[in-house]
């Protein structure tokens, strides 16, 4: 089984979590301002990356807690876990 | 309202027991309170507990009957017999806006898991490390077992406290039983 490790909790099997979505994602802060493409964008392109991918996951099933990681979506490794509200660490691929 | 007497979760159910190595004994009835505090709240909330809330992650304090056990990073579970009045006495701890208690002594039911096959059989189900160098004594969690989330404490080395939601009873007593008679079979 995978392990997650959670900033809070240390590693983790991965059953324990749920997976987010994408990270960094900022929801525009007046959405009628937008416009139809804009608030499509927002909603539903993602960067879907072969390679480093920032992510969102929760430790559902532990402390509860959101998280953000890094994971190579080729080889399913987790480089880095991080806090939400931390900026998206440097790691080179 | 009328105060109907609460019905023991556990009752009826056949809980495996194994001569040496295993016992499980229904906890009886506790109150839990679930409590949610800001860092600069901690100090007089544990005063109003009588004990230091832990702040490194799963860790469990105790004090005399009560225990706190950490679950979050701003949530502990609070256990203590079902007449201890902490209760008001937290509640009014608790700076305006910066925190909640919320009693859920009816939404869990807690087990003894204790032997030297208790790990054997919690892993069955519970995907966790026991390792006493990974999970040592005083360590606690939010975890699951099987398809139920469960919060396991290690009070002792082979002494465990097992909650599990109240209408996961039935579920937690029938995996645990087919853990305990693989654990019997290995055992000879």
């Amino acid at each position: 089984m995978l392990l997650i490790p959670c900033p809070y909790c240390g590693p983790r099997p991965e059953i324990e979590f749920s997976y987010g979505g994408e990270a960094h994602l900022a929801r525009p802060r007046d959405p009628a301002a937008c416009d139809d493409a804009a608030w499509g964008d927002f909603l539903y392109a993602r960067t879907n990356p072969k390679g480093i991918h920032a992510e969102r996951w929760r430790h559902a099933h532990g402390c509860g807690r959101f998280f953000n990681a890094l994971r190579h979506t080729v080889s399913d490794q987790f480089l880095i876990t991080y806090r939400i509200g931390a900026p998206r660490p440097e790691i080179a691929a | 309202m009328a105060d109907l007497p609460r019905a023991d979760p556990w009752r009826g159910l056949a809980l495996p027991q194994l001569p040496g190595l295993l016992t499980l004994t229904p906890h009886g009835d506790a109150a839990r309170l679930s409590l949610r505090g800001e860092a600069a709240s901690l100090a007089p909330l544990g005063a109003a507990l009588g004990l230091v809330l832990p702040t490194t992650p799963c860790r469990a304090a105790t004090s005399g009957t009560r225990a706190a056990l950490w679950l979050g990073p701003d949530e502990w579970l609070i256990l203590t017999p079902p007449d201890d009045p902490v209760r008001d006495t937290l509640a009014a701890a608790i700076p305006a806006g910066a925190g909640a208690l919320v009693d859920i002594s009816h939404r869990q039911a807690a087990l003894t898991i204790s032997g030297p096959a208790a790990t054997e059989v919690l892993n069955a189900g519970c995907p966790l490390d026991l390792d006493p160098c990974v999970f040592a004594v005083g360590m606690c969690t939010r975890t699951i077992c099987g398809k139920a989330s469960i919060v396991l404490w290690r009070q002792a080395m082979e002494t465990f406290h097992f909650e599990v939601g109240r209408s996961f009873a039935a579920y937690a007593a029938g995996l645990l039983s087919a853990a305990a008679r693989l654990a019997a079979r290995r055992a000879g």
